[in-house]
């Protein structure tokens, strides 16, 4: 059976996360309660006149996928999967507003076409001229790791031998407003955010495009080696640890191997005691790191947190501002990621040098 | 050669039937239900034919026991009663006994009800518990907790071929071990969004639907759920379980040629169809029945036909037949409901009609079968391609 390794990455952010080396720019906001796209040159890598049909997530995927193929140094790929919570949803919002304010009249395709979940995964397609296989997962905060999942099972069976790998959303005012309303995003009122010390319920929203180049071969590139994927739908907060140990147990591997664990804090009071108890008891020797402060929390916010243990594992060093504890490892070879929304849709990704 | 992924239960809910059995009488007697709508306000409604299901979302949920403030979409609602039934055919009792797993497919997800309380959730407080169930994910979720399923719990939306990846990735992971038993489907509602889109992209017809006619003028949108349950061969043999058939091959490829239309040649539906022959281990001459994507779209029709011409080459192309004018073009349920018929097409010898069919297209020579037919059938392939050049193709076969 043959191995997964992520030998490149590409993340555009709520961070400045291209041309720079690790996080050494990032901002801790605390004031915003959406944040928003720190925007690469998108003109290096989409014509204007495409770029101005494209919406941001189509062009954001497209950046951050041509950075993975660079950094990877990989030319082609067999194939691509793409996992995206909500789509492009500023094309579908477009669309549908138009039907709505013109009463079905005077409507044009474009934003129609472009509304479809798979528009990113396709685009990217049709620009690389990749003919293989081509997914697209839409299942809240696990369509990243669906796309991982998919794409370690098809490297494991030798059905590929390399594939782009990419988690993307993208907010619009109009969805981000009826969030408020349904109390998903937090108050304006209540500033400033401390994700690791709320108490209200709701989340800082973000979004983002983090792309990544499996192959089935270590080389110079290679940041980690993907040892496992888990998605269970349903967990109750009793039932994680549990889980997790079973889970290394599988992978041959017990919580003192764990050189860090990356959880999915988002500061949502109601929910984030499924970390908070891992965090007190399992983890408690353990290095703890936190990202959605930075990234905001959004269906894909996971991808941003593989390309940071990705990092992690790759410059062997971990930024101030990502740290829960003061916790520190000799080196930081196997790292374990925990997420999930709501308490549903729990994932666990297991990294390794 | 691998004899494929048992299948063990079945659900279906169409525009020709609530059941199983209900879409097969309907497709043996002829009974198309493409029809004036019904459940949606549009101005298009004069116009349109669609492949609608008459009931309202209060009688769906009515039949799911779903008390009254239920935040479920249409997409859900057809979804749920498709999967139960599926579940229930498999003589499921227990659904997390095994390792089990869903994946539905989507590509409208909860956008029936986001069309019709736009701008209404911000004066009516009632309404703001339908906000989370436009994603596609929540029909799903819900899915899941109706059967009350733990596990692994997926989406795929590639537009009209999701639910053929869906059995696809599902197959998949039977196959490799990760999975014991799997859910896999797909549901779409009809919504105002994909009549006014398909509207907009000028490939709605105005009459009934004639896939692979010279003269066809477009597809009728339908709306539909079907979800197949499928088991380990270490399941099947400790549960004795029936075997209703298998699927042996699938193939995904992308056609990396327009976002909406088809490559001339058809490249994307040729290297799938190709794909899954190698998964199969068939050879093209082996298969007896071809469920067509045929949407009766000018390009899809021309474009799938010249790639199914392109694997068959010198050879005889089996029987094919659209079954789209039955049910309209559901999306990325089109790919869930043709498997069910698929593989009824395997347990009772029929080819289904390709109705409302009169002249050949002018650029091939390709004559669909336009009356029932019995014949044993061993092998049935079903194409389904979508936006975003998605291109998959499934085999099922009998099991031995």
């Amino acid at each position: 059976m043959k191995k997964t390794y992520i030998n490149g990455v590409g993340c555009i952010s709520t961070q400045k996360t291209f041309d720079t080396v690790f996080l050494e720019e990032a901002v801790y906001n605390q004031k915003d309660t959406v944040f928003t796209l720190v925007k690469p040159e998108y003109k290096e890598y989409v014509s204007p006149a495409a770029s101005r049909r494209m919406a941001k997530g189509v062009k954001n995927g497209i950046v951050a996928s041509a950075l993975a193929m660079k950094d990877s140094n990989t030319e082609k790929v067999d194939a691509i999967i793409t996992g995206t919570g909500m789509g492009c949803i500023e094309d579908s919002d477009r669309f549908l507003k138009n039907i709505l304010d013109n009463n079905e009249e005077f409507l044009t395709p474009t934003s129609f076409i472009q509304s479809t979940h798979n528009t990113v995964g396709a685009q990217i397609a049709l620009l690389m001229q990749c003919k293989g296989y081509n997914f697209t997962y839409v299942n809240g905060v696990v369509s990243f790791e669906s796309a991982l999942l998919d794409a370690k099972l098809q490297i494991e069976e030798e059905e590929a031998s390399s594939i782009l790998v990419g988690g993307i959303d993208e907010n619009t005012d109009y969805t981000m407003s009826l969030y408020k309303l349904a109390g998903f995003v937090k108050n304006d009122q209540e500033t400033p955010f401390d994700v690791l010390k709320e108490t209200s319920t709701g989340v800082v929203y973000g979004e983002g495009a983090s792309f990544f180049v499996l192959e089935n071969e270590r080389k110079e590139s290679t940041y980690a080696q993907i040892l496992d994927v888990e998605i269970i739908n349903s967990l109750e907060e009793n039932e994680v640890e549990t889980e997790i140990l079973a889970f290394l147990k599988t992978n041959n591997l017990q919580i003192s191997d764990i050189d860090a664990v990356v959880l999915g804090f988002n500061g949502d009071a109601h929910f984030d005691s499924y970390y908070k108890n891992l965090a007190r008891n399992t983890f408690a020797q353990t290095p703890q790191l936190y990202y959605k402060h930075l990234s905001g929390e959004f269906n894909t916010a996971s991808a941003f947190g593989l390309w940071i243990a990705s990092k992690v594992i790759q410059t062997q060093e971990i930024p101030n501002i990502i740290k829960v504890n003061s916790v520190e490892k000799p080196a930081y070879n196997t790292i374990l990621l925990y997420n999930q929304y709501k308490g549903k849709n729990h994932s666990f990704t297991l990294l390794s040098k | 050669m691998s004899k494929g992924v048992a299948i063990t239960g079945m659900g279906i809910i169409s525009s020709i039937g609530n059941s199983v059995e209900e879409n097969f009488y309907s497709l043996l007697h002829e009974k198309p239900a493409i029809t004036r709508i019904e459940n949606i306000s549009t101005v298009h409604a004069d116009v349109i034919k669609v492949g609608e299901i008459k009931k309202t979302n209060e009688e769906l949920a009515n039949e799911l026991h779903l008390p009254a403030d239920n935040n479920y979409s249409r997409t859900a609602l057809i979804g749920t009663l498709a999967a139960k039934q599926a579940v229930e055919n498999a003589g499921i009792t227990s659904i997390n006994e095994f390792r089990t797993g869903l994946i539905s497919a989507t590509s409208v997800g909860g956008m029936d009800i986001t069309e019709k309380y736009y701008y209404d959730y911000f004066k009516d407080p009632e309404l703001v518990r339908y906000i989370s169930c436009h994603d596609g994910g929540d029909v799903a979720e819900k899915i899941a907790e109706e059967l009350g399923l733990k596990g692994i719990v997926t989406t795929i939306s590639t537009a009209c071929s999701s639910a053929a990846n869906s059995i696809m990735l599902g197959a998949r992971l039977i196959k490799s071990g990760k999975l014991d038993r799997v859910i896999v489907g797909g549901t779409d509602g009809l919504a105002k969004f994909t009549i006014n889109g398909f509207k907009t992209l000028m490939i709605l017809s105005d009459g009934y639907n004639k896939p692979f006619d010279n003269d066809r003028k477009g597809l009728n949108l339908g709306e539909a759920a079907a979800f197949l349950v499928l088991e380990s061969d270490e399941v099947v043999k400790k549960q004795n379980k029936k075997v209703l058939a298998r699927v042996s091959g699938y193939g995904n490829a992308n056609d990396a040629f327009h976002q909406t239309a088809s490559s001339e040649n058809g490249d994307g539906a040729y290297l799938a169809m190709k794909k899954a022959f190698e998964v199969s281990g068939l050879q093209p001459s082996e298969i007896d029945y071809i469920n067509v994507h045929g949407t009766a779209t000018p390009n899809n029709d021309l474009s799938e036909g010249r790639a199914i011409l392109r694997i068959y080459q010198d050879e005889k192309v089996p029987d094919f037949s659209s079954t789209k004018p039955f049910t309209g073009h559901t999306l990325a349920a089109a790919a869930a409901i043709e498997a069910v018929y698929s593989v009824l097409a395997i347990q009772h010898g029929t080819v289904y009609p390709n109705l409302n069919f009169e002249s050949p297209m002018e650029e091939f020579n390709l004559t669909p079968q336009t009356t029932l037919k019995n014949k044993n059938i061993e092998h049935v392939l079903s194409n389904s391609f979508g936006f975003g050049g998605n291109c998959s193709t499934l085999i099922f076969s009998k099991n031995e």
